[in-house]
């Protein structure tokens, strides 16, 4: 019978879930990195026991973490335990959390700066990963977001890695602001039809995609309206919250955007708006259906004001027709005295015959649909803050 | 050698339980010891300095003798006491918060 793991990124350190197919009985491991702030946990689809991990500190910066076997052991990539901490060259081998932004190849100054909080123009500062996304093909090649928001790749296993610059240096860095959360890259999505193809996203710059690999990048935020910025309608500067898309059609995409639940049927060329009739398009998370590409999922907020789920009920809205007609999700779920928020990494579907949905709340709570959204079950009620949520279905 | 005790999440990095002796070559100063520190335990690289401006992170400050060294320029020799082993160099996590 096929198994899944749901790996959490907390607050306070990441635990693993595990259950068989019928995803009833469940094993807790952790915390992994106790103490520490863990943004995100992902495993490779080309080696699903190869996973990486964002443990971030404000005291100690950035590690990245690495294990070999699902999750039951970890170490840093440039040091594995019991080798020699220096490769042969003499070169010290604890590069793994090393995130130097490029300079100007011409002027060897700052690529460019971003527009702070009061308008001015702010140099990048590294702070922390926010999303690892590993290759479809080759689990030792992994993409990092970070935040201030730039896209890293490393092709050795997260040993070191090297700035995509070409999307920072694209020209429009200088208009692109942190949003509430810092100025994070926080979406990654590799086109499967087309490996020249990614799309990122920034809070709060927009939409950006890249079809060659990386070298170049545009905007594609043509049709996104965010009335708290100068110009709604601004070509960058939108806090876009999070992008989803189904594998089998990767130009679709859905978007939670800061208020606006938004599609785009061209690969980003162009987006309008399928918030339809959910009472209140403001929110995080947003994915799609393991097996129906029009069937989505969000879990609406209250406000930017107000970051916890409206009328104090947890619902997850569903919608079978790609937006615009959503149903809400209860069975299961607190319908009263609930305030808790959702993260924009902290939803993820498994791919079993019966979609399964998984999303963790700041509550520290991790629930399950094993029925695609009908009914909810909680694994955990009492982890820390869930910071993201992914899940693996295993042989 | 020089004793160093760091604060428990970076020993859980290092993967050790209690001081970290270091054998400092040349004059030892703040700047020689972390070098050394490094040097011994590279997955400390980065959470103590910058990677690339090598300034002290924010909220670790360094102690010794009763001293804080954290505003000390870097090649400032390291207190006798630390030097001969009686003392050791601490690092501190600021207590943030509330």
């Amino acid at each position: 019978m096929s198994k899944v793991r749901v790996l959490v990124g907390t607050r306070k350190g990441a635990f693993l879930l595990s259950s068989d197919g019928n995803r009833k009985k469940w094993d807790v491991s952790g915390p992994h990195f106790a103490g520490w702030e863990v943004y995100h946990v992902k495993g490779s689809p080309a080696d699903p026991n190869r996973l990486y991990a964002s443990q971030t500190s404000g005291w100690f910066g950035q590690v990245i973490q690495r294990s070999e076997d699902g999750g039951k052991t970890w170490f840093q990539p440039g040091t594995p335990p019991g080798e020699p901490t220096m490769a042969p060259g003499g070169m010290p081998k604890g590069e793994s959390n090393k995130f130097v932004y490029d300079t100007s190849a011409d002027t060897g100054k700052p690529l460019t700066t971003h527009q702070f909080y009061d308008g001015t123009q702010h140099p990048w500062e590294f702070k922390r990963v926010w999303h690892l996304e590993p290759s479809h093909s080759d689990p030792d090649t992994v993409f990092a977001g970070v935040e201030d928001a730039a896209l890293f790749r490393s092709t050795d296993g997260g040993v070191s890695w090297h700035e995509l610059a070409g999307l920072r240096g694209h020209g429009t860095g200088p208009k692109w602001q942190p949003g509430a959360g810092g100025m994070c890259l926080h979406t990654i999505i590799q086109d499967p039809k087309n490996p020249n193809r990614i799309y990122i996203a920034i809070s709060a710059a927009g939409a950006f995609r890249t079809d060659d690999r990386g070298k170049t990048w545009r905007p594609i935020n043509r049709g996104l309206r965010s009335q708290y910025i100068p110009d709604p309608e601004a070509e960058v500067g939108h806090c876009v919250h999070h992008v989803a898309f189904h594998p089998s059609r990767p130009d679709v995409l859905f978007m939670q955007k800061h208020w606006d639940v938004m599609r785009s049927d061209n690969g980003g060329d162009s987006w309008h708006e399928v918030s339809g009739n959910l009472p209140s398009d403001f929110g995080f998370v947003i994915d799609v259906h393991a097996h129906e590409p029009e069937t989505i999922y969000v879990v609406p907020i209250k406000s930017d004001g107000e970051h916890f789920v409206p009328e104090g009920k947890l619902r997850v809205f569903r919608s079978r027709t790609g937006g615009n007609e959503w149903e809400p999700l209860t069975n299961g779920l607190p319908q009263q005295d609930c305030y808790v928020n959702v993260l924009r990494d902290a939803m993820a579907v498994d791919s079993l015959d019966s979609c399964g949905v998984y999303f963790g709340t700041t509550g520290g709570q991790v629930y399950v649909s094993s029925d695609a959204g009908d009914s909810w079950n909680p694994i955990v009620r009492d982890l820390p803050a869930v910071l993201s949520v992914e899940v693996q279905t295993l042989p | 050698m020089i004793r160093v005790i760091l604060p428990p999440h970076l020993r859980t990095l290092a993967r050790v339980n209690g001081e970290v002796l270091l054998e400092v070559q040349g004059q030892a100063t703040l700047r020689s010891a972390l070098d050394a520190l490094e040097a011994s335990f590279p997955m400390l690289r980065g959470t103590i300095r910058d990677h690339v401006t090598q300034q002290r992170r924010p909220f670790l400050r360094f102690f010794a003798c009763s001293e804080d060294l954290s505003h000390e320029p870097p090649d400032t020799p390291l207190p006798d006491a630390v030097i001969a082993g009686e003392e050791p160099l601490l690092l501190v996590g600021a207590i943030a918060g509330g």
